[in-house]
């Protein structure tokens, strides 16, 4: 599979490594050709309201939108997982809606706050960076990790929402989640 | 579940990468630093090129002040201590800033040595001119590094030097024989496992962003061409003739850095860059870069 990283700001970098680890191609989405030909999609982790301005600004609401309502596959992290709730708080701003849950940013705290633990239910680990909590989780929406209780990993459909940073540890259990590893034939034409 | 671990604090600066950390001196001017797209914010009472020109002393600022700035903003808020005053990063780590920049900016309080910085919450961001002080600083906990470019100048060339300098001396350190890292790290002043681990990645184990003089999106596009992962912007945006125009078109020319006719949209009609400062002219002791070691 080729799978788009959207590189306005943030940690696209790391994704990138993690994905090319389990045999997947990427590119960096800077603007709305760079989706052509993708299979899947990742929102990474950074500062939600920096993105959204510049997908304003890159005029790539439209086509992120037409991408991700395709159907293919998507991993939104942290503020990925914001640009992609129904609801956000802490403040209020614009999202795209495509995964049913409301989302409070920064809801741990400052980054003082900011922690490492492990998984309730998957027992991986865990990287909290001035993260989002889920407030809601949708009826349609299933809850895959959980911390202290609280989800913080949920999918829907096609789509996968982590409030934590799976990009940041060796563990790719949620980016296999989200695109289910290929052959070697696949891997061996990922070569970028 | 543990707090404020080296991961977590790397982690934010990982969330900084191709995003604009703006100086900001009230909580107005964070407003409009974080509605033109700003990934945080550093706020101090007066620009490096106020500094520069009132002379005298330069403390950490007001908490007040700082209040202020978090209360009106989402986005990261960063503060500076003088180089070497723990106490001041006491009071930093009290008010819950999100990275504390140990800066040659302000007036260093101690000659000898720098900031403890594991033994804090908060990360820290440090100043490099070199390989060696860069290790120096990771080694004692800056979770960031920057150029410790001429602040205040208006002026690229000190940032260019050092980013070019730091990229060099990794490269050399990448070719060399593992009998050779300790020689290495005796000459550079690092420590040696830093020395080997970066002989082995071929990269720094912490973000490396680019600060002082940056004045243009130009000036942004050419930092990122050169390795940073992100720049600091100080006096270049609110002592310029259309701040937010400006602050906008840097955040785009980071994240553009490499579409030349993408820059060239972008830094059309901007009004007036902050008039500069040729650092040649400067005295040793007026240098900001030679604070620290």
């Amino acid at each position: 599979m080729k799978i788009g990283v959207l590189a306005l700001q943030g940690a696209f970098a790391a994704h990138a490594d993690t994905l090319a680890s389990i045999g997947h191609a990427t590119r960096e989405v800077r603007v709305a050709a760079d989706l052509d030909g993708l299979d899947g999609l990742v929102f990474p982790g950074g500062e939600s309201s920096t993105m959204l301005n510049l997908i304003g600004r890159a005029e790539l609401w439209a086509p992120l939108d037409r991408f991700v309502r395709s159907g293919r596959p998507t991993l939104l992290t942290c503020a990925g997982l914001i640009l992609g709730a129904t609801n956000v708080a802490n403040p209020s701003q614009e999202s795209f809606g495509w995964l049913d849950v409301d989302v409070v940013r920064n809801g741990w705290g400052r980054q003082v706050h900011s922690f490492e633990a492990t998984g309730d239910l998957l027992g991986g680990p865990l990287v909290f960076i001035r993260a989002p909590t889920i407030a809601r989780v949708g009826e349609t929406v299933e809850t895959v990790e959980t911390f202290e209780g609280a989800p913080v990993m949920v999918r829907q459909g096609a789509i996968v929402g982590a409030a934590y940073h799976p990009e940041l540890t060796d563990d790719a259990t949620v980016h296999k989640l989200a695109f289910p590893a290929v052959d070697r034939s696949d891997a061996a034409a990922s070569e970028v | 579940m543990d707090k404020a671990t080296f991961k977590t604090k790397v982690g934010l600066a990982e969330m900084m990468k191709g995003g604009v950390i703006m100086d900001v001196v009230n909580p107005e001017q964070a407003r409009i630093a974080e509605d033109a797209g700003a990934c945080a914010v550093m706020a101090l009472e007066r620009v490096p090129a106020q500094i520069r020109k009132d002379g005298g002393v330069a403390r950490a600022s007001d908490p007040d002040m700082i209040k202020g700035i978090q209360a009106a903003v989402n986005i990261p808020v960063m503060a500076k201590c003088r180089i070497g005053h723990f106490m001041e990063a006491r009071i930093l780590e009290a008010l819950e800033v999100d990275f504390i920049d140990e800066s040659e900016v302000l007036t260093p309080a101690d000659d000898l040595f720098h900031i403890d910085k594991l033994d804090f919450k908060p990360p820290f961001v440090c100043g490099c001119t070199d390989l060696g002080e860069a290790l120096r600083r990771i080694r004692e906990g800056a979770a960031m590094l920057r150029s410790k470019g001429e602040a205040g100048t208006g002026n690229i060339v000190e940032a260019v030097t050092h980013l070019r300098t730091l990229r060099t001396q990794i490269r050399r350190l990448t070719v060399l024989g593992h009998e050779e890292l300790m020689t290495e790290a005796k000459n550079l002043g690092a420590p040696f496992e830093l020395v080997e681990q970066v002989a082995k990645s071929g990269r720094l184990p912490v973000p490396v962003f680019a600060a002082g003089g940056i004045a243009t999106p130009a000036d942004a596009a050419l930092c990122m061409a050169l390795g940073a992962e992100s720049v600091f912007v100080g006096s270049g945006i609110f002592l310029s003739g259309n701040p937010e125009r400006r602050a906008r078109a840097i955040v785009e020319a980071v994240t553009y850095w490499e579409d030349a006719k993408k820059l060239a949209e972008i830094s059309t009609g901007l009004g007036e860059a902050m008039s500069g400062l040729e650092v040649g002219n400067l005295s040793d002791n007026q240098k900001f870069s030679k604070r620290g070691w």
